[in-house]
């Protein structure tokens, strides 16, 4: 099992939810955070004083998959959340331990 | 006593209020940061209930009784004479009672020490800031609008024109904003970190609020419900509207995009620019007067901001000491009858009306400054102006008044 961490553009989140249902992800956690990359520190005037725009919302989402469905999740990941622009994001993924259903009470894969 | 005057002096009286809480208060509240809302809204209602409480025991008699060519005489401390309940006799002012327009002038004297908070937002210490306040509404508001409003105040006898305030409140408060910047320096991270607007929304129903309120403080201003109160009343309307659509059109061309903060701010720019002018000029020239003011500012919130290097918070000079003397120029051009207003006889009398005009604003604008100045350095002395570093960064809100605006 993996976790797999996608920090994608806010307005990005119902494509990104509708390309993983295609492949059977049935569920994820969703959390509005702030952040930036490589590219951060453009700077903006406003009313006569500049000022740095670093710090962008941006969603971060989690879910817990099975090892063989982990690529493509990935790949529909990624083509859903793309724009081309900067600030697109980036996806981590990271073993998971353990995985309990809590209403059922259910181990391992049969949790996801 | 005319119950129609006393009636529309009256409504103007509240409008006058609803300009400050909530409108004012509003506007600035939604300029600044989510952190200092709070200071905001309580630095403009505190400074104009102490305002109108100083107007009460001696602002009102010091501004408006006879005295010399600066200030009034202490006839009327505590509003003594004005009315004798035992007999209900109230002394009249025109056509009003002598107390309601006591009542009118207190709500002007309260919203220009109002708007100075917006030059030091986000970063004032509160007791400081009325300290400033008591001080700078004695020293300057009152023998300004003395001069400028009373018979015997040396710019009314040279024949300044000034219908509803565009010195006596706007000049008189944008510089004295202008000071506050100054001296209490540019807030922690100006030039690097974003200081948006937090809530334009509310930034917007507060001009709102501004722009339905301002027509009791010009079309009030005529004392009377008459011709003049007609004129200033439309050109309230037209000045502004005119003012909102010159600002877009100069922010469209020279910023990409125009904006809602550009709209909001060219509305309170049209109406400052025709508070000298409403019962003073035709609708032709309040329409010249709201589009030239309204396109003077946007060059007075960037270009002339980023020149004067000081951090203007709220844009209390940009927009109200700008706004006021082009306003109060204007007003010197378009009161010519040949312009379409109902003063000045021919075209050769405005060189002359001009000249007063200047004179007005020139006095005001010193005046002002150096009494600004000495107020805050009186304020700095007694218990530090500027709050420190770490309140600054963690917010006024919370520091200052143990509350905070928003809980996520």
């Amino acid at each position: 099992m993996k976790l797999i961490t996608a920090i994608i553009k806010p307005f990005k989140l119902d494509e990104v939810r509708e390309a993983l249902s295609e492949i059977g992800i049935q569920g994820m956690t969703v959390t509005e955070v702030k952040g930036f990359g490589r590219q951060k520190g453009h700077t903006e005037l406003y009313r006569g004083a500049e000022y740095t725009v670093d710090f962008l919302p941006k969603l971060r989402l989690e879910m817990a998959v099975s090892d063989h469905m982990v690529e493509q999740a990935i790949e529909n990941l990624c083509t859903a959340a793309h724009t081309g622009k900067i600030g697109d994001g980036k996806i981590f993924v990271t073993p998971v331990e353990q995985a309990i259903r809590i209403r059922t009470g259910e181990y391992g894969e049969s949790a996801l | 006593m005319d119950k129609a005057d006393l009636a529309w002096v009256s409504v103007s009286t509240l409008l006058v209020l609803l300009m400050v809480v909530p409108g004012l208060a509003l506007f600035y509240g939604g300029l600044v940061r989510a952190k200092n809302v709070l200071s905001v809204l309580m630095q403009v209602v505190s400074t104009f209930s102490l305002a109108l409480v100083i107007w009460f025991i001696y602002g009102y008699s010091l501004a408006f009784t006879e005295g010399n060519a600066v200030v009034g005489g202490l006839s009327r401390l505590m509003f003594s004479g004005m009315f004798d309940l035992s007999t209900k006799t109230f002394e009249l002012s025109g056509t009003i009672p002598e107390l309601s327009f006591a009542a009118f002038q207190a709500t002007f004297a309260g919203i220009t020490c109002a708007l100075i908070v917006g030059g030091f937002a986000e970063r004032a210490k509160y007791s400081a800031v009325m300290i400033f306040t008591a001080i700078w509404l004695t020293f300057s508001y009152i023998p300004i609008a003395h001069m400028v409003w009373a018979p015997g105040g040396w710019l009314f006898e040279r024949g300044a024109l000034d219908f509803a305030g565009g010195t006596v409140v706007h000049i008189n408060a944008g510089v004295a904003g202008l000071v506050g910047a100054y001296f209490v320096g540019k807030r922690v991270g100006y030039g690097r970190e974003s200081m948006q607007p937090h809530n334009l929304p509310m930034a917007m129903i507060g001009a709102s609020l501004l722009w339905v309120g301002w027509f009791g403080f010009n079309a009030g201003s005529a004392l009377s419900a008459n011709e003049t109160a007609a004129l200033a009343f439309f050109n309230t309307m037209v000045a502004t509207a005119g003012a909102i659509l010159a600002w877009l059109m100069v922010e469209w061309k020279y910023k990409g995009k125009p904006s809602l903060l550009g709209a909001i701010s060219g509305a309170v720019a049209g109406l400052v620019g025709i508070t000298p002018a409403a019962g003073l000029v035709g609708p032709g020239g309040a329409l010249i007067i709201g589009i030239v003011t309204g396109a003077a500012c946007v060059w007075g919130v960037n270009g002339l901001k980023r020149m004067l290097r000081a951090d203007d918070s709220l844009d209390v000079f940009g927009i109200h000491g700008l706004g006021g003397i082009v306003g109060a120029l204007l007003t010197g051009i378009f009161n010519a009858q040949a312009l379409g207003g109902p003063g000045l006889a021919t075209l050769g009398d405005i060189p002359h009306q001009l000249w007063v005009q200047f004179e007005g604003v020139l006095i005001t604008i010193v005046w002002s400054g150096v009494v600004a100045l000495v107020a805050y350095f009186v304020a700095d002395k007694i218990c530090g102006f500027r709050v420190s570093t770490e309140v600054e960064r963690e917010g006024l809100d919370i520091n200052s008044h143990g509350e905070t605006a928003y809980h996520y």
